[in-house]
């Protein structure tokens, strides 16, 4: 399968976009060479802006330059993202009615071996109480691009939750992608994942091939848009199936599970449900698939779940 | 401070300086750059003025050190395990899963860390806190902190700063580790510091400014900080990122690098004939 590196997806994609529209602005806190915005810089020298270690007044002063008229992105790990800058992501950007675009990197266990004090398991959480955000985690390089087309296009503030690593296209150059839709990546009959992520819609599509095998027929709804989340497509799944597992790179409250339990709850969904995600603990250092292991995201997992939901 | 002891302070650095390169060598990438630029002054810190007892690292009557800038973590070990708080061998479990020694420092899985950190000016903050607490105590310990130039840009470091001089924390000594190099750049690209010492000083700090590297004007610093009354101390150590360590040092993108043990190893080979020739 082809792949790409998400942060060339997501640089290529400014680059892109700022040929057409000069309001287009590029912020950093000193990780340029982690988010691999270089190429930004290169193309646009004048239009990159990297502020330092200071995440908060990064996101400050992209709220002011939106203010201008210009449309910032910003970038930084995901833990400095939504923890260290989110009264000013809070306030100056999204209370004040503002434009700008965060994005943050390293999602949970892909922090690897920058460990617990890096491993964002919450930024979904908190960022889900921010009135009116647009919150998204795209899937593959695709929808990256998609999706940061998508958040300059429209006006408002939104969350994008990117790994920089490679990861391998799941979706074609044809197809496309809009905040508050899912896709379905395999239909199933008897249970329908719900995942959130390059990394757990892979691992959810080898839970399905695990399951296939032993005469389990999963479907794979790739969520992509946690706010607004694809609520019809999502309960329209639970209703055919009866049966609905969500899987996310952070943890069980306030993330996706939190958000697919809401929606089902208030809809006297009577199904089976259960929660794959980081279940109450602070991140770790480790290799990634040491990771994946100690928290329980694994196919393997997913597979455990989906059985005994069946009493399989 | 003598001839002699700092020949053999410079002995300790060079041993800590190859430990932390095959700390990190050994597990193939690691934050190398701003690792090497502190093995001096955690060498003078550990080996000749902080109070510690390796059997007892959380002693009530200790001196205390907050290494702000943790990404720095990998030397912090390596002259823990020199100092005898952990076996040695516990530095080629860095970063492995369930491991006591992760990239950036925790006060809860190492013996000898006083302060987790990694989250740039955080430690600082946190650093200040201790030494009002030891202050609040009548204790009579020293709290000693490190932050990187780059991280001397997170806004956290000044709110710090102006709270340490209006409460007089006179027992607490920090150390910039001005290397002049951060993620992205250098910091006279990225966000230039200067005048720093006079910075600090505006901000009612006693400073002064002397070479990280140099044993004995480092160690003359360290003895009036630790003497001066009324003022915290900040000392703005002029230092070279990836100091010493023949593949990292001089380059601009040394700040986090993949290598493996082969150059790990030549890079000690290097230290270790100054050794045998006799010191630098
Ligand atoms: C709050 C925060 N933002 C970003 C980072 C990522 N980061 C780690 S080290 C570093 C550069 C730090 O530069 P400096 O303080 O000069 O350290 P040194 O050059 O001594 O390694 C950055 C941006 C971090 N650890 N914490």
């Amino acid at each position: 399968m082809e792949s790409k590196e998400m942060r060339a997806a997501y640089a290529d994609t400014l680059v892109e976009l700022a040929a057409t529209n000069p309001e287009i602005v590029v912020l950093e806190a000193d990780l340029m060479r982690a988010t691999g915005t270089g190429s930004f810089q290169k193309a646009y020298p004048d239009r990159l802006v990297n502020v330092g270690v200071a995440e908060a007044n990064m996101v400050g002063i992209a709220s002011g330059l939106s203010a201008t008229g210009k449309i910032p992105f910003a970038s930084t790990f995901g833990c400095f993202a939504s923890r260290r800058a989110f009264d000013q992501f809070f306030l100056s950007a999204n209370y004040a009615r503002l434009n700008v675009k965060l994005v943050g990197t390293d999602p949970g266990v892909t922090a690897a071996y920058n460990g617990g004090t890096h491993m964002p398991f919450e930024d979904l959480a908190l960022m889900r109480t921010v009135p009116g955000l647009t919150i998204a985690e795209p899937s593959d390089p695709a929808s990256c691009a998609a999706l940061v087309r998508a958040a300059a296009a429209m006006y408002g503030c939104v969350y994008l939750r990117l790994p920089r690593k490679a990861a391998p296209y799941l979706y074609g150059s044809g197809e496309k992608f809009e905040f508050g839709k899912s896709k379905v990546l395999k239909d199933g009959k008897d249970l329908c994942f719900v995942s959130l992520g390059a990394l757990m819609a892979g691992e959810c599509l080898a839970a399905a091939k695990l399951l296939e095998a032993e005469g389990i027929n999963a479907g794979v709804i790739d969520a992509l848009s946690l706010k607004p989340l694809d609520s019809p497509a999502i309960l329209a799944a639970a209703r055919a199936t009866g049966r609905i597992i969500t899987a996310e790179n952070h943890q069980i409250a306030g993330g996706l599970g939190s958000a697919v339990a809401e929606l089902l709850a208030e809809n006297s969904f009577g199904g089976g449900f259960a929660r794959v995600g980081v279940r109450d603990l602070f991140g770790e250092v480790g290799t990634q698939d040491y990771l994946m292991k100690r928290f329980g995201l694994t196919a393997a997992d997913l597979a455990r779940q989906a059985r005994a939901m069946l009493g399989a | 401070m003598n001839k002699t002891r700092i020949g053999e302070l410079e002995g300790i650095a060079r041993e800590i300086r190859m430990l932390t390169i095959d700390e990190i060598g050994f597990l193939g990438v690691g934050h190398i750059g701003g690792a090497m630029s502190v093995v001096e002054l955690l060498t003078l810190l550990y080996y000749e003025h902080m109070v510690v007892d390796p059997a007892k690292p959380r002693e009530s009557e200790r001196d205390w050190l907050v290494l702000s800038k943790g990404h720095a973590g990998p030397t912090l070990y390596a002259t823990l395990a020199h100092k005898g708080f952990f076996p040695r061998e516990w530095l080629h479990t860095l970063n492995q899963g369930g491991t006591s020694l992760p990239s950036h420092c925790d006060r809860n899985l190492t013996p000898g860390v006083d302060m987790t950190t990694g989250s740039l000016g955080q430690g600082f903050s946190a650093a200040v806190g201790v030494a009002l607490g030891l202050l609040m105590q009548g204790r009579s310990s020293k709290v000693f902190t490190v932050i990187g130039d780059g991280e001397s840009d997170e806004g956290q470091v000044w709110e710090a700063a102006m709270f340490a001089a209006h409460h007089k924390l006179d027992n607490l000594v920090g150390f910039t580790d001005y290397n002049k190099q951060q993620l992205d750049g250098t910091t006279k690209d990225i966000l230039d510091l200067e005048s720093l010492d006079e910075k600090w000083r505006a901000f009612g700090w006693f400073t002064q400014r002397v070479n990280g590297h140099d044993f004995a004007s480092l160690d003359e610093a360290v003895r009036r900080a630790k003497a001066n009354t009324g003022k915290p101390s900040m000392i703005v150590m002029d230092t070279i990122k990836g100091k010493g360590c023949s593949f990292a040092e001089g380059l601009v993108s040394n700040h986090n690098m993949s290598f493996g043990m082969e150059e790990a190893n030549k890079a000690i080979a290097i230290l270790r004939a100054e050794t045998v020739g006799g010191g630098a």
